[in-house]
This record gives structure tokens, C-alpha cells and sequence, in this order.
């Protein structure tokens, strides 16, 4: 790992002020994604800011509009959260599979959702629930958050603040673990709100996506036989050792029959 | 930079520098070697300790961002002669080889006892997904945790 310079602030200025006052500096929050990063020198930063003494980054809670939840919040915290399990099941168990119980303790929801990464399991969640990322600054829908590759609608200087969660009536979500590391080679989650379906894929694309024509079908006949005969086409989906594109699309229709089974087997909640 | 650390209950001064891995400290500032490095990716939880009574890898946190916290090693947990029951679970069940992957399996298996209910073959296995072992094949390893768990 490279050298730099690590402070820990314990206001939001004054975080906000060492970011600016610093040459190549970077938030760091459960460093489950950074430190591994700055061990391989694929980031080399000045200066470390760790967000940890931040409290308004921290908390969860429920209001009329849903479930707000603190960037800092660890997965296992939103695994376990009594609030969350009673009124966002679906969020604590995709937050449970998230790779193992050390990376549970230590990565947070903020932290995965800035990251971006293609494969990651909560950008699913942002997507498919219909999620705002709330930052020192504004709100911006989940639909315009992910834009590439590791690459989101966050300004270099921007801090998600909280992630906010409308209630779904019923949801479910479904994922093909990659063995090695627990990350989705691909996971989709599937939502109902009073008969309005929303579908987000992770892992198959560069960044998490909807699937609009799958949630336009099932808008029509909320079933499962009805994906037989969609199509998914595969163009610009990622190829890798895990997984061909067309592999991918091919596991974008299972896995949403596979949380649809689920869905529809929820009781529904309106 | 100086930094104190709570170690095993006892407050260590170290100087280091920022970038300085907690399991560094550990192993070269406070030679307390039990918990090993074996991987640079972060998977195989040979390194694993309690970072205020939860299991973390300690390759993958910094020294400085323990400052305020508690942190407990596998020689912080027994004695030789009076070992902690998840270390007397592994000695009787024949959970380890080769060991090196024990200081680390031990600190996960109290944390997974520790706080999930219902444990059974199928949830300690799954609880051990951040810790790999070469040697044994899981098996003896998954009778130790059990053991201590029909014993809580
Ligand atoms: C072995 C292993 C297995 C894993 N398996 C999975 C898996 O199965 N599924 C999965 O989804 N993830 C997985 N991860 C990644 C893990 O979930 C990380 O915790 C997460 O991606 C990043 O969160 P963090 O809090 O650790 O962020 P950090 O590593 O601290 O930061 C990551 C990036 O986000 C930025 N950032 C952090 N917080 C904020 C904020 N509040 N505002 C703005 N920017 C911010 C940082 O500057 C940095 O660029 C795994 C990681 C490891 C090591
Ligand atoms: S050395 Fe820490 S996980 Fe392998
Ligand atoms: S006993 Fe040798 S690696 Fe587990």
C-alpha cells in the first residue's frame, strides 16, 4: 500500500474541507472494498478521510415515506435490524448474503452503493425498490444513480448521507452467488407496489439496471409463465471468467422467475 | 503517527504509519502472531480477530481505525491450561492440521455462536464461508462449532 495522510473528522464540514484541501483524497467508510484497493495499488490516494465519527451518516429510520437508512449502517446491522426485518425483509436478506460474516461487520450500505460495482448486491435493492441516495447536497432517484462501471452520478466532493427505501407491498430477491468471493454473477430483485412492478438486475450489465420490458409483461400478467417468453437480449452485458453475456441474460430470466416464485408466494401485505 | 491500541485488555503505544494494516501491528508491534496472513484478497480469514466482540479480517483494516475500539486475539481468548471451550471443542474434535487456519476459524466460530440462534451443520458451514482451510476438509471443524453449540 502506498503512503498517505488518514483523518478522522467528526462533522460533515470538516470532512467536506479536508476533501477539498487535499490533493487525490478519498472517503473511506468500512474499507472492505478501499483497503483491499489500496493493498493491490489499484488506488493510491493522498489522503484517507474515514467517515466512521460521523454520526448524521449514521441510524435507521421508518416515516411515512419508508425506511431510511444511515450510509454507514453495516451489512449485518441491516441483515439484523428489527425495523428493517419487519418492514423491509427483503433488504435484510439480500444484505445476508452479502460475501461472509468479517465483510458483513465492516462494509457498509453507503459504501457499496457509491462503489458501483457491477456485481455488487445492494445496487439491486436501490434499483428494483425504487430507492433515493441522499447526499450532503440533494436527492437523487436510484433510476439516475449508477451510471457505468464503478461509475455513479455522485460529484467527486458528494457524500451519500442515507439510502431511503419505500415499502413495498411484497418483494423478493434471488441471486447466483459467485462461489469464490459470495458477489452476484447476477441477482435480480423484484418488487410489487399495489400492482406496479419493478425489476432491478445486478451483475449482468456494467451497472445495475431495470429490466423494463420484463416488468412491462408482468404488469400485464404478474406470473411466472410469463417470462418464458420474453426475450433477454445480451448486448452489453459483461463477459468474464464467471460468465458469458449470454449466460448472463440467460440468468437474468431465472433468477427473476426464481424471486417471482417468491413474491407470489408472499402474503400480500395490502 | 502515535497511536494507542487496546489489545487483549491491555493498552499498547505503537508508532506507525497510516498505512500500516492492523495485522501488522499485531504480528510485528505486539508479536502477538496468532493470527496469520494467508491471502492478499481478503478471503480466507486466517487473519480474523474481534474488533469490539465482532469477528473481522484484520488484513483488510487499518491500525488507525482502531483507536477507539477493543480489539481481541486468539491469545486473548485462553490459556494453555485453561483454554476458552472453543479452543478445547477443536483439541477434542480433531478440527486441525496443519493450524494455520485455526486462530481464525476459532475468533469466526465464537463470533458465529455468539450471535446467531439455531445453528445447525448446514448454518455453521455457511458461517464459515470467510475462513478457508487446506487441511481438513471442514468436517471436524463444523463437530467442534456444533459441539460447543449443543453445550450453550
Ligand atoms: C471477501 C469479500 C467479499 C465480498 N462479497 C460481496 C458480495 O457478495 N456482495 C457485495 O455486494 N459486496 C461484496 N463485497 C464488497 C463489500 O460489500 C463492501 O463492503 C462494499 O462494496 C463497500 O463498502 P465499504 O463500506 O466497505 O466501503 P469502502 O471500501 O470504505 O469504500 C468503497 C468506495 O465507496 C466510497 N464511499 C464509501 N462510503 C461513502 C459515502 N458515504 N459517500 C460517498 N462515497 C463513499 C469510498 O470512497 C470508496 O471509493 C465483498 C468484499 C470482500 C472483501
Ligand atoms: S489474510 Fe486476511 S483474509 Fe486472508
Ligand atoms: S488446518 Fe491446515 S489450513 Fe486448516
Amino acid at each position: 500500500m502506498y503512503s498517505f495522510d488518514y483523518h478522522k473528522p467528526t462533522a460533515l464540514d470538516q470532512a467536506l474541507d479536508l476533501f477539498k484541501g487535499a490533493d487525490d483524497p478519498i472517503f473511506l467508510a468500512g474499507g472492505m472494498t478501499l483497503i483491499p484497493t489500496m493493498k493491490q495499488r489499484l488506488a493510491a490516494p493522498t489522503d484517507v478521510i474515514d467517515l466512521s465519527g460521523l454520526d448524521v451518516l449514521k441510524g435507521i429510520a421508518l416515516s411515512e415515506a419508508g425506511l431510511s437508512i444511515g450510509a454507514l449502517t453495516t451489512h449485518n446491522e441491516v441483515a439484523t435490524h428489527p425495523l428493517i426485518k419487519l418492514h423491509l425483509p427483503v433488504l435484510a436478506q439480500l444484505a445476508a448474503t452479502i460475501g461472509d460474516n468479517q465483510v458483513r461487520n465492516r462494509g457498509t450500505i453507503g459504501g457499496s452503493i457509491a462503489n458501483s460495482d457491477p456485481a455488487a448486491d445492494y445496487p439491486a435493492a436501490l434499483i428494483g425498490l425504487g430507492g433515493t441516495v441522499v447526499t450532503q447536497s440533494r436527492s437523487i432517484a436510484g433510476d439516475d444513480f449508477f451510471l457505468d462501471l464503478f461509475e455513479t452520478a455522485l460529484h467527486p466532493c458528494e457524500l451519500i448521507t442515507r439510502i431511503e427505501f419505500p415499502l413495498p407491498d411484497r418483494a423478493a430477491y434471488a441471486k447466483f452467488r459467485n462461489q469464490a468471493s459470495g458477489y452476484a454473477v447476477v441477482g435480480a430483485l423484484v418488487a410489487d407496489f399495489q400492482g406496479k412492478i419493478r425489476v432491478g438486475i445486478t451483475g449482468a450489465g456494467p451497472c445495475a439496471c431495470r429490466a423494463i420490458g420484463i416488468e412491462n409483461e408482468l404488469m400485464k400478467d404478474l406470473s411466472v409463465d410469463v417470462l418464458d417468453h420474453v426475450e433477454v437480449p445480451d448486448a452489453g452485458f459483461n463477459s468474464d471468467i464467471h460468465a458469458s453475456a449470454e449466460y448472463r441474460a440467460h440468468l437474468v430470466k431465472v433468477l427473476t422467475k426464481r424471486a417471482l416464485t417468491q413474491l407470489l408466494s408472499q402474503k400480500n401485505a395490502s | 503517527m502515535k497511536i494507542e491500541i487496546d489489545v487483549n485488555n491491555t493498552v499498547h503505544e505503537v508508532v506507525i504509519e497510516p498505512n500500516t494494516l492492523l495485522v501488522t501491528v499485531l504480528r510485528e508491534n505486539l508479536h502477538l502472531t496468532g493470527a496469520h496472513v494467508g491471502c492478499d484478497t481478503s478471503q480466507c480469514g486466517a487473519c480474523t480477530v474481534h474488533l469490539d466482540g465482532r469477528a473481522v479480517k484484520s488484513c483488510a483494516v487499518l491500525a488507525v481505525q482502531v483507536a477507539d475500539a477493543k480489539v481481541v486475539t486468539i491469545e486473548g481468548i485462553g490459556e494453555v491450561d485453561n483454554l476458552h471451550p472453543m479452543q478445547t471443542a477443536f483439541r477434542e474434535h480433531h478440527a486441525l492440521q496443519c493450524g494455520f487456519c485455526t486462530p481464525g476459524m476459532i475468533m469466526q466460530a465464537i463470533d458465529l455462536v455468539t450471535h446467531e440462534d439455531n445453528l445447525d451443520r448446514e448454518k455453521i458451514r455457511q458461517g464459515l464461508e470467510g475462513n478457508l482451510c487446506r487441511c481438513t476438509g471442514y468436517h471436524n471443524i463444523v463437530s467442534a462449532i456444533e459441539s460447543v453449540v449443543d453445550k450453550t
